[in-house]
């Protein structure tokens, strides 16, 4: 019974912690000061994450490349992300001459402050999301949708053509593979009857034996966690989708002109759309905070939340160390011509499934379209030209 | 009213001007996007929160960035030589003053004609679904009708210069 207790404290640690020094306020001011406790806690734990990622992912890479990665600062070059930090701080701030200047310097800040908006709404652990909102994910697609303005302007701004040519991909690529990000998340919406993400996380923390109810491990959820997989990468511009700042061919993209703290705070920008949208992704396809066992249950909530993130991006550093760039064409016609298409399939596959009740017969059903599906799709797809050799309209 | 309602009215009021008043076209263009978002906080002001962020998913997501888009790919952000000011701007002001003085007259009319409410009535997600799907599922049907044939439509404009290339 004690050993239940000291568990149920540890799940909680984070809530008692804060009520513990709200508790030293007069009463009227406590709500407000929970609420700034929860904005630093978010604004101190995801950058110190950003900055053991980066580490991680040269790391990983290295191994992935066969070298061995940063090794020179601290043990294993552990502090490699201090001394980037204080580079970036030192170093001199270039804003080009013919540079509009108030939307050059704006252009990070609304990246960052959007970034980090999408947060408050993600249920990081039993009891643990700053803002409950009713429609909480629509708040998230809406911050998201900030970004995509926030890359504009940097490369507008610079008067630069790689970064006007990089902004322009980088927003037509978030616009294409926006459509399909809300629509499989609309799948979960139609299931879990909420927009609520505690509520979805709620949904799915129940157990048939030991294992748990997550949507993935249903026919739509896997399709609409594969589709939602995809267009994440797509929207955090991370290979192989990493077009609008492809090195070889835009030196850097919409950023290009941007030195010292705002470059890093453009990197910050990224890592953290990272950390979010997998943080989405666990919340409405893994079970969120829940654990993959019941029998497991007993350890923190907050520690499953933050390792399935941690696992998306090691995901996302394996797939940038194996997988080469797409082409602009292929980048648009897979979003247009296979995932949208399958993902509007995914759509009517989970309206099936919440119509056919419970039973074996609707896994079967669903399974088979969507295979079905997928093969028809990807084979016959593969034929046609769709993804085939390019076809140069102007230059033949 | 509350001070917030002001801050977010000269917010709203001067994104708007600037949008109008600017000389730079992009400038313009993201003057206008701080306008919705004024407005979008304004809903969110009010409790509704689905308007709210519908509208900052639609207009600062999807309605500006077209906007910038549409300025880039036609004549670009250069200034054009004869100002920004059209010739006619006295007539559009006429225009523009009765619009606003219909508007605020119809809403002026509504107070009167709808006995004030004692209570805000809560409104959830779940309520504006149901009603979308429920009693107002004709006119969702009808915009979805509207939205395919407009997208058919632009796949077509889209296609009719490949057919010619050939």
């Amino acid at each position: 019974m004690a050993n239940t207790h000291v568990f149920t404290h540890l799940d909680q640690i984070f809530i008692l912690l804060r009520d513990w020094l709200v508790g030293f306020l007069p009463g009227a001011a406590r709500p407000a000061a929970g609420v700034v406790l929860g904005v630093i806690a978010i604004v101190c734990l995801f950058p110190g994450l950003f900055a053991l990622t980066t580490v991680f992912e040269r790391k990983g890479l290295g191994r992935i490349q066969n070298r061995l990665g940063p090794n020179r600062v601290g043990p294993f070059g552990l502090f490699q992300p201090i001394a980037d930090g204080i580079k970036s701080l030192t170093k001199e701030d270039v804003v080009p001459l013919s540079a509009n200047a108030g939307v050059h310097f704006l252009a990070p800040l609304v990246l960052v402050v959007a970034v980090f908006m999408g947060f408050a709404v993600l249920p990081m652990g039993r009891n643990m999301v700053l803002v409950d909102m009713d429609a909480g994910l629509l708040f998230f697609f809406a911050m998201g949708a900030a970004t995509e303005l926030s890359v504009f302007m940097a490369g507008w701004s610079s008067r630069n053509k790689y970064s006007l040519l990089g902004a322009m991909r980088a927003v037509a690529q978030m616009i294409s593979y926006e459509v399909v990000l809300l629509l499989s998340a609309v799948a979960v919406v139609m299931i879990a009857g909420s927009l609520s993400l505690p509520k979805i996380v709620d949904a799915q923390n129940q157990y048939t034996g030991i294992f748990p109810h997550w949507y993935i491990f249903t026919p739509w959820g896997l399709a609409g966690f594969v589709m939602y997989a995809i267009a994440a990468t797509a929207e955090t511009n991370r290979s192989p989708f990493d077009l609008p700042e492809g090195e070889s061919e835009l030196v850097a993209g919409y950023h290009t002109e941007y030195s010292g703290f705002k470059f890093a705070l453009f990197f910050l920008g990224e890592y953290l759309a990272m950390f979010s949208i997998s943080g989405l992704g666990t919340t409405l396809f893994l079970g969120g905070w829940s654990a993959p066992f019941s029998f497991l249950a007993f350890i923190p909530s907050w520690i499953w939340f933050f390792s399935k993130v941690m696992l998306s991006i090691f995901v996302f550093i394996w797939m940038r160390g194996t997988l080469p760039r797409l082409r602009q064409d292929q980048l648009m016609n897979f979003a247009w011509k296979f995932v949208l298409p399958f993902t509007l399939l995914n759509l009517f596959v989970t309206a099936l499934w919440r119509f056919m009740g419970e039973g074996w017969l609707r896994w079967v059903v669903c399974s088979a379209i969507l295979a079905v599906a997928w093969v028809l799709m990807t084979r016959v797809g593969m034929r046609e030209e769709h993804f085939g050799p390019r076809r140069y309209r102007y230059a033949e | 009213m509350s001070p917030i309602f002001y801050i977010l009215a000269v917010l709203t009021i001067g994104g708007g001007l600037a949008a109008v008043l600017l000389k730079n076209l992009v400038h313009a263009a993201l003057a206008t996007t701080v306008a919705f978002a004024g407005l979008a906080l304004l809903y969110l002001q009010l409790d509704a929160q689905f308007a709210g962020f519908a509208q900052i998913l639609v207009y600062i997501g999807a309605v500006a960035i077209l906007i910038v888009f549409a300025i880039l790919l036609t004549r670009g952000s250069d200034l054009p030589k004869d100002g920004v000011f059209s010739r006619t701007w006295a007539v559009g002001l006429v225009i523009a003053a009765a619009v606003f003085a219909v508007l605020a007259w119809a809403v002026l009319q509504s107070v009167r004609a709808v006995p004030q409410q004692a209570a805000v009535p809560a409104v959830t997600v779940h309520d504006i679904g149901n009603a979308l799907v429920g009693r107002y599922v004709l006119p969702l049907e009808i915009v979805g009708l509207l939205l395919t044939a407009a997208t058919i439509g632009a796949v077509i404009v889209a296609m009719h210069e490949k057919e010619r290339a050939k």
